[in-house]
């Protein structure tokens, strides 16, 4: 393992970096001692079979572990160089700068306007009405929605389907422009031209955004990340360049759950 | 490039602030609540907690034969009535040699309940023997001694203003100088039925009234309830009568309990001409209004029968009906008695639809059945909360501590029910 | 004779058969007539209110009962004695009787919702777990305590607050039994709320959450107007309570129907004068008798109204996160 941090060298400077985590649900360990960097303005994908540990890795980066009572992570995590739980940090400005899309679209019970409004109006990023606009167009065509919402805005966001749902949260998540965009599985209850068409985004999303992807599906990952880590029983197993893992992983395991054999 | 601190903002601070604001309200509306709770109640057993005793005056009488019993043909019912106020007036005035004027010694009789005479014939029929001897009788003190006791009769209010005199003061403290006042457990408040005066006045007659009522309404309600709730869940198919028939147990549940108390008036009273003012009625009216909370509850239980038991028995070749009577309805029984307790805990407390059914009346006899007349705990509360007399007060608050020990007694069974008889499937 | 002796089993079969099927056709008649009950309950209140309300209006005028301005049920000194009918406009008591419901409301809801955002969001399981019962002991107690409470207790404090300011409130008033009414409702808001507010999905919260709003603003922002209509549903039950609740309002409220907004002042509410009517020496022919059948059917008409209503929006909502 020590080895392959040397090995796994960025090419891009890490903007959050996670250094020995280890998180426990209760007495459950779910992580176990995972040190892992992401680089900036890359797609980071997590891979492992279900119930390895890697949503409750992705929560860590936000920290939304905390809403959880039982869950208690310790390690050193630190965004932009920050350590993201020194009592100084606001998590309110942590999870600001580090948006998240969850597995099931979950859109507010609200119009498809208010929804991408919710996080500008909260953390008071807009100074009228017009700006207001503004940011929710930009972030509805960012998500590549907004062609299909443009007549629509007051509908509710429910109302749209599985895909749109999905995008409307990208796009929601988008509107306060944070750095980091965490996605747990976001495709899986998607059908396959939907996820295309959220793949073809994250693509065109990574420019301005740092991406880490929780997928189950090796192709996903193999797409649209650069960097992988794989993730097997709350170990990071092997972790690098996505190429590399796919194609000459250093682990038997690594090797045994690319090919099929596990998960 | 974009703003990467983590550090909060005034804009996040002033967030926060509302946060914890928030969190506060929440907090405050809990505490609020409880405290009236705590308010109600301590304020309800502040009042009520002096009417568990008595007053007692302690007099000598000598049960002379001439008054009582003059023909010494020993009969109790003669004995009963027999006048007794000349013996308390003796006894009395052993102790106020010196008070001889006429209304004066009316004004020192005051100081003994007027159901002191009654207190010495109760004596006398259960113990003839007394007859002829002399012995400290404690009787009970007036209701206005009784509250000049316990401390209710503030003794620096102007003279005119109260109903214990200057005179009565002086009195009561002589006797209670020579150790003749004491206050002892008020065995009336629960061996009587209603009386004018408070210190006569016991709950009795009204808790026997809201027994005879449960006994009717759980008479009626139990099986209705729970035959139904197998019908609706283990027979009906689900139908246009079917859903009308939920429908319609769901409203019924919430139609205001004075509605059913006019329905007892209108069909069982004026149409069936049922006896008014009776357990009886009462029952029937508490019955049809507990009836859907109980449906409604037992229905739930039925649900949770797990339905493998269903098919185990029906696999056996039991038909429909022996499978829900011998397997799933013992099953549900326990939860759906812990129902109906419920249910019934809740038509104890009942009052409004009683009213309409004349249960409200100054009833002194203790009802010996359904169709006696009889009021019931809680119509009790409100005939004495209405009563000018300021005895009454304690006692109304004496009742309510009563009424909610049952409610309590019943709740906590139905717990112990639940908890006993509770499967996990 | 082999013959024979299976003809006698078939029989004896088919009798078996025939008999338990007689069982079960009588147990299933049962139970069909047990489930009647409840559905002649219903028929037979609004059939008796009907009738007794019809021969009412044969009286007095439906228009009049329904907008009067003016409630002074007389009583006839004799029986032959004409023109002692009185006025009988329900507009008075039903002024009461919302009055009365407001003020309930106006402490029951925010304590109500509070409580149970409280509780749903914020109490740890532990406290949640005694808070809960204890809060529904408020529905509980017999409405009969909390009416010798509002009159023994709080109408005397309201009543020396007001002179103490120099106000002259009457011993029984709108504002003491509604205040104890309140608090009495406090469950049934907080209780099915707090249901309403667990339904929301977790999702949802994750969702706000993750885009760093406070809790706060969660529930106000998200929660909240997700929980709205099932929140109504429970105001709306609430408020059928209100208005059909009589101890309280009987021992507290007063019997005066002025036509007032004044909650100092005494009020009378529909069910008070339907005790009123209804206790006491009574002739069951006189307008005045049959005015409580009257009363008790748009009593019946409303609560059943709002009811109905509230349990429909409960349900959709319900259906809509099942
Ligand atoms: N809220 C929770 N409470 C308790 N245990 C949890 C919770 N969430 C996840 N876990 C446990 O943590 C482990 C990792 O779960 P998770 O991170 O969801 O895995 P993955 O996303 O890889 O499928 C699992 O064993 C799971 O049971
Ligand atoms: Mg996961």
């Amino acid at each position: 393992m020590e080895k392959q941090i040397e090995t796994a060298k960025p090419v891009k400077p890490a903007i959050m970096t996670a250094k020995n985590v280890d998180v426990f649900y209760g007495k459950n360990q779910a992580i176990d001692n995972v040190t892992l960097d992401i680089p900036e303005n890359q797609i980071t994908a997590l891979i492992g079979p279900s119930g390895c540990g890697k949503s409750t890795f992705l929560r860590c980066f936000n920290r939304m572990n905390d809403t959880i009572d039982i869950c208690k992570v310790s390690g050193d995590i630190r965004f932009a160089g920050q350590d993201i739980y020194d009592p100084k940090v606001d998590v309110v400005a942590l999870r600001a700068r580090i948006g998240m899309v969850f597995q099931k679209a979950n859109p507010f019970p609200k119009s498809i306007y208010d929804n991408v409004a919710y996080g500008p109006r909260i953390h008071d990023l807009a100074e009228s009405k017009d700006e207001l606009t503004e940011i929710v167009i930009k972030s509805l065509k960012r998500a590549g929605l907004y062609d299909e919402v443009a007549d629509r805005l007051d509908d509710s966001g429910t109302s749209l389907s599985g895909g749109q749902q999905q995008r409307l949260c990208i796009a929601r998540a988008i509107a306060v422009d944070p750095q980091i965009i965490l996605m747990d599985e976001p495709c899986s209850a998607l059908d396959p031209i939907a996820t295309a068409i959220i793949e073809e985004l994250m693509e065109s999303m990574k420019e301005r955004y740092t991406i880490v992807i929780v997928t189950h599906s090796m192709a996903q990952a193999a797409r649209v990340s650069q960097k992988t880590g794989f993730f097997h029983l709350g170990k990071l197993i092997e972790h690098g360049d996505t190429d590399k893992i796919f194609t000459n992983p250093d682990n038997e395991l690594t090797q045994n759950y690319i090919s099929g054999r596990i998960g | 490039m974009r703003d990467l601190t983590l550090n909060t903002s005034a804009q996040m601070q002033k967030r926060h602030r509302k946060e914890t604001r928030f969190k506060w309200y929440g907090r405050i509306a809990i505490l609020l609540s409880l405290a009236f709770l705590v308010f109600m109640f301590a304020a309800i057993l502040l009042r009520g907690m002096s009417a568990f005793q008595q007053t007692k005056i302690g007099l000598d009488i000598s049960f002379n034969e001439q008054v009582i019993d003059p023909a010494g043909t020993r009969d109790p019912g003669d004995m009963a009535r027999a006048n007794y106020k000349p013996l308390i007036s003796a006894g009395l005035a052993e102790v106020f040699p010196e008070v001889t004027e006429r209304r004066e010694k009316n004004q020192l009789y005051k100081l003994i309940s007027n159901g002191g005479m009654f207190e010495l014939g109760q004596m006398v029929v259960e113990n003839p023997e007394l007859i002829g001897t002399k012995q400290t009788i404690w009787l009970s003190a007036s209701s206005e001694a009784d509250l000049f006791m316990k401390g209710k009769i503030d003794a620096k209010v102007e003279e005119e203003l109260r109903r214990f005199k200057d005179r009565d003061i002086a009195w009561f403290n002589t006797l209670k100088d020579q150790g003749k006042i004491k206050k002892k457990f008020n065995t009336t408040f629960f061996k009587s039925g209603d009386s004018r005066e408070p210190e006569m006045a016991g709950i009795l007659g009204a808790a026997f009234g809201s027994f005879f009522s449960l006994l009717v309404c759980f008479v009626i309600s139990f099986p209705l309830g729970i035959l139904t709730a197998v019908y609706l869940e283990e027979f009906a198919k689900k139908n246009r009568i079917t859903d009308l028939i939920e429908v319609n147990i769901n409203n019924l549940a919430a139609v205001p309990s004075i509605v059913f108390g006019l329905l007892g008036l209108s069909i069982f009273l004026n149409f069936f001409n049922l006896p008014r003012s009776t357990p009886l009625v009462g029952g029937i009216v508490l019955a049809l209004m507990t009836l859907p909370t109980i449906i409604i509850a037992s229905r739930s239980i039925l649900r949770s029968v797990p339905q493998n038991i269903r098919d185990a028995a029906l696999g056996l070749g039991a038909s429909k009906t022996q499978t829900t009577f011998h397997h799933v309805v013992p099953l549900a029984m326990p939860g759906m008695l812990t129902g109906t307790i419920l249910g019934m805990a809740r038509a104890l407390g009942e009052t409004a639809p009683l009213l309409m059914i004349g249960m409200v009346a100054f009833i002194v006899d203790i009802p010996k059945g359904i169709t006696d007349v009889a009021t019931s705990l809680p119509v009790q509360i409100f005939l004495w909360a209405d009563s000018p007399e300021k005895g009454f007060v304690e006692r109304t608050s004496a009742a309510i501590i009563v009424l909610l020990v049952f409610l309590v007694l019943m709740n906590l069974f139905a717990v112990y029910l639940r908890r006993r008889m509770e499967r996990r499937w | 004779m082999n013959s024979h002796f299976d003809a006698s089993v078939d029989l004896n079969l088919r009798h078996a058969k025939r008999s338990t099927q007689l069982k079960e056709l009588a147990i299933k008649s049962v139970l069909i007539a047990s489930s009647l009950v409840a559905i002649l309950t219903t028929i037979g209140i609004v059939l008796s209110l009907s009738f007794e309300a019809f021969r009412f209006f044969g009286k007095i005028p439906f228009f009049d009962f329904l907008f009067g301005l003016d409630w002074s049920p007389q009583t006839a000194i004799r029986s032959d004695q004409v023109g002692s009918s009185g006025a009988f406009g329900v507009v008075p008591l039903l002024t009461g009787t919302m009055l009365i419901s407001f003020i309930a409301m106006v402490v029951a809801t925010p304590l109500g919702l509070y409580s149970a955002v409280y509780l749903a969001e914020y109490a740890k399981p532990k406290t949640r777990n005694w808070v809960k019962p204890m809060l529904e002991l408020l529905a509980g107690i017999p409405t009969v305590v909390y009416g010798f409470f509002a009159a023994l207790v709080v109408a005397p404090i309201i009543r020396s607050m007001g002179s103490g300011v120099g106000f002259e409130i009457s011993s029984e008033s709108a504002m003491a039994a509604g205040l104890v009414m309140g608090i009495m409702l406090i469950p049934f808001i907080s209780s099915l709320s707090d249901d309403v507010i667990n339904a929301v999905p977790q999702a949802l919260r994750d969702a706000s959450y993750g885009m760093g709003a406070t809790q706060a603003e969660t529930i106000t922002k998200v929660v909240l107007p997700a929980a709205t209509p099932g929140i109504m549903g429970s105001l709306l039950l609430a408020i059928s309570r209100a208005i059909g609740e009589t101890m309280i309002v009987v021992m507290a409220a007063g019997l005066a129907a002025k036509l007032s907004l004044n909650p100092f002042e005494a009020v009378t509410t529909m069910t008070v004068q339907i005790v009123t009517l209804l206790t006491g020496d009574q002739e069951f022919d006189s307008a005045k008798t049959l005015a409580a059948f009257a009363i008790a059917l748009y009593l019946l008409v409303l609560t059943l109204g709002l009811n109905i209503i509230a349990l429909k929006i409960v349900d959709n909502y319900k259906k809509k996160y099942a």
